[in-house]
């Protein structure tokens, strides 16, 4: 997990040139985008992938990233199902999202009591996670990133060595989903100013379906689901890539939301 | 072939187009009963189709008084929904997972001859539903649970049950069946510490549960949840232990288990059984008949875990007496015990026996010889250890230096004046049988107890012709307190 910091991420970093709709040229995104959640640079780093089967890699390097500072709430998926009506619910296509899509919300344009505003979007799937990342110029995280970033306790870059952080790891798993889910600005906020990347929602990731991980991949069975893994001791990396490998691209869940992410690159370009 | 045979049993591929006989069969909604209750008896004799939709739900519930947890659960019940089903059926398995499910869950029926005993078919995510048939090969009472990573939480936040697989023969006719398991918990706080409780990821690896539990719960099975049955009922008791890591030594205290099932091999039992080993991801059956009313528990006898951590269960059995069989208490005694504690009433009535043991004594002339006589045997002693030096063993002392004791007038004309010498010592001029003798002696207060003064002086005054009586040791206290 060294570091790898580039010179122009240095560079980046001396700018404070970390937030900000910075679009890369490939990219158009509406006019009526909401305020951009604001992103926070994470520095690359050495990923050790959770599996260690034959075909996974030993590690991965990971070039540094932008992802959200926050989850994606029902605010601004609103501004973009509004301009993108093939993305409302009455609309959708069920190849690309399942008939619980948005069901937390009271209707089409309207997230209703039981999805406040500043709450985490969730009933969403992968696919409208997709497009609303590409509406705002932005992509959906990897799995090495999203896990890079989530590695890091309150105080370090690994919380592994974080007491508090564990806590509140497990503690959430002993909570059940609740029917309204807080503000994405209550959850937690992590050694690098991410908030709520455990503890409020579980978020999916750009290759959720490709960590070669079917949904019956016989590895995950009972006490099979132990050999070839980077820490038996690990259940939560154990229980989110359970997750991941038990979705579909047009699932939606209860408690599956998403945010988004931008390579440090595409900013590089845009920089005099 | 080799295509079928990698075929990833994952994958949805639609319902088995069924077979002749299979299709034939008549089909029936699997009855799913709530612990400790069991479904009735399967009284055909013909393999049917069974549909069985068993639930999983993650709810908060009642851990003990004042303990909550998010169990997960088969059916919003640890164990989960007890399944009945016959040798030979064709079984239709539905598991669904609640949309408000945080995790994707499956089911490994240990009943299933199949890869990972249905898991693999069975991996569902929060809000989906899923679909596998298998035929039930073998009779028996096995355990199903969730096998989904990480295996332990999963199972360790209460994702067992059990599923009967009744012989083609049949079950014998019982008066009342059960169903009990047993499950450990893994909390952050010690047992008993109040609030909602979250896993704990340490205590699991080392496997040190706070609570060992029947069916989900501290007292679960007790009081008014008690397991009830009459005197001369026959109960069938299906005991499985869901772990996820420790072994059951199944007790029930009270009765003696007329036939256990080992290992829920139901076409080989053993008979008089006191205590019986359930594995975890095990299951035993136990058949009893009862005689005699009480309440029995339940308990594992690694016995800490009973006293310490929950693991105990009642049966309340009603009914007459027989007293024959068990008399019950017959007579209540008292019984003064050697160690009875000192200011209890029976220690008082002990220490006013004793008093009166003594003036008994003192009252009576033989026996106060023989207290004489003691007496005398211990003074030696301590005039051999200390005054024999000066006064000589012979009590004649050394003429005109030491004066004698044996024959001494002094020492016979004034007894109170003799302890005083001795507590006090003795200096100048002291005139016995006529000649002064002017030496000194020293002080013994400090030296010799009340009863050792009293003894030595009772040896001095019965020795060498001296024909004396005996000093107490009261009486020397008496002129030690009258000198001070």
């Amino acid at each position: 997990m060294k570091p790898v910091p580039t010179f122009l991420l240095q560079g980046l970093l001396a700018l404070g040139v970390v937030a900000g709709p910075v679009f890369s040229a490939s990219e158009s995104p509406s006019a009526s985008a909401p305020r951009s959640n604001k992103m926070i640079l994470v520095p690359g780093g050495i990923y050790v992938p959770f599996s260690l089967g034959p075909r996974d890699a030993r590690q991965e390097q990971v070039a540094a990233f932008l992802l959200d500072e926050y989850s994606v709430t029902n605010e601004e998926f609103l501004a973009f199902v509004g301009a993108n009506p093939k993305w409302r619910r009455s609309q959708v296509s069920q190849l690309f999202a399942d008939s619980s899509y948005l069901k937390n919300w009271a209707g089409d344009l309207e997230p209703g009591p039981s999805a406040p505003p500043a709450s985490p979007v969730v009933h969403v799937s992968w696919f409208a996670a997709r497009a609303y990342a590409r509406w705002v110029g932005k992509r959906l995280p990897t799995t090495a990133e999203w896990e890079l970033a989530a590695s890091a306790g309150y105080g370090s870059r690994d919380g592994n060595n974080d007491p508090a952080f564990k806590r509140d790891l497990y503690a959430w798993f002993a909570r059940p989903v609740p029917a309204v889910l807080p503000a994405v600005t209550t959850s937690q906020v992590n050694y690098y100013g991410i908030h709520g990347l455990h503890g409020l929602v579980w978020e999916w990731v750009d290759d959720f379906n490709s960590a070669l991980i079917s949904s019956s991949d016989p590895n995950l069975l009972c006490a099979a689901g132990a050999t070839d893994v980077r820490d038996t001791g690990d259940y939560a990396a154990f229980m989110r890539r359970a997750l991941r490998s038990s979705l579909q691209a047009n699932n939606t869940t209860s408690a599956l939301g998403f945010r988004c992410a931008r390579d440090a690159q595409i900013l590089t370009a845009s920089l005099p | 072939m080799a295509a079928e045979s990698e075929e990833d049993p994952g994958v949805p591929r639609g319902p088995v187009a069924s077979a002749p006989e299979v299709k034939d069969l008549p089909i029936e909604q699997a009855i799913l009963v709530e612990p400790p209750h069991v479904p009735p008896p399967i009284v055909r004799n013909y393999p049917a189709r069974v549909v069985v939709n068993l639930e999983v739900r993650e709810v908060v519930k009642r851990l003990a008084d004042g303990v909550e947890y998010t169990f997960w659960t088969f059916g919003g019940n640890v164990p989960g929904n007890f399944i009945r089903i016959r040798e030979g059926d064709e079984v239709e398995f539905h598991l669904n997972n609640d949309p408000s499910s945080k995790m994707p869950h499956n089911i490994d029926l240990h009943a299933v001859i199949g890869s990972g005993g249905g898991a693999t078919s069975a991996f569902t995510a929060p809000g989906h539903s899923s679909q596998f048939s298998f035929k039930a090969l073998q009779p028996g009472l096995f355990v199903y649970h969730c096998a989904t990573a990480p295996v332990p939480m999963h199972i360790g936040n209460g994702m067992y049950g059990l599923i009967l697989v009744q012989p083609k023969e049949g079950m014998a006719p019982v008066d009342e069946e059960y169903y009990v398991m047993q499950g450990e918990f893994y909390t952050t706080g010690r047992y008993g510490e109040e609030g909602l409780q979250s896993f704990d990821m340490n205590k699991a690896l080392d496997e040190r549960p706070p609570y060992v539990v029947f069916n989900g719960a501290v007292s679960s099975l007790v009081g008014d949840r008690a397991l009830t049955a009459k005197v001369g009922d026959n109960i069938r008791l299906f005991f499985g232990n869901g772990g996820p890591n420790l072994v059951s030594s199944f007790h029930i205290i009270g009765e003696i288990l007329d036939r256990v099932y080992p290992e829920a091999a139901l076409n080989h039992p053993v008979e008089h059984v006191q205590t019986t080993l359930v594995p975890a991801g095990g299951a035993t059956m136990i058949e009893l008949k009862t005689h005699v009313p009480g309440t029995y528990i339940l308990v594992d006898h690694s016995v800490v875990r009973a006293f310490n951590k929950g693991a105990l269960g009642m049966l309340k059995v009603s009914g007459p007496e027989n007293r024959v069989i068990y008399s019950g208490k017959e007579i209540d005694a008292v019984y003064i015990g050697s160690q009875a504690t000192a200011g209890s009433d029976s220690a008082k009535r002990e220490a006013e026996l004793k008093k009166k043991m003594a003036s008994e004594i003192k009252s009576n002339p033989a026996i106060a010889g023989l207290t004489k006589e003691i007496q005398i045997e211990k003074g030696k002693q301590v005039y051999m250890g200390l005054c024999f030096a000066c006064h000589q063993p012979d009590g004649k002392g050394l003429p005109g230096v030491f004066p004698p004791l044996a024959g001494s007038d002094f020492l016979a004309a004034d007894h109170n004046r003799a302890i005083r010498v001795v507590l006090k010592g003795l200096s100048g001029p002291v005139t016995v049988n006529g000649q002064t003798i002017n030496s000194a002696m020293p002080p013994q207060e400090a030296v010799l107890t009340d009863s050792q003064i009293a003894d030595v002086l009772t040896y001095v005054l019965n020795s060498w012709g001296n024909k004396g009586d005996a000093i107490s040791a009261d009486q020397v206290k008496a002129v030690r307190n009258e000198i001070h």
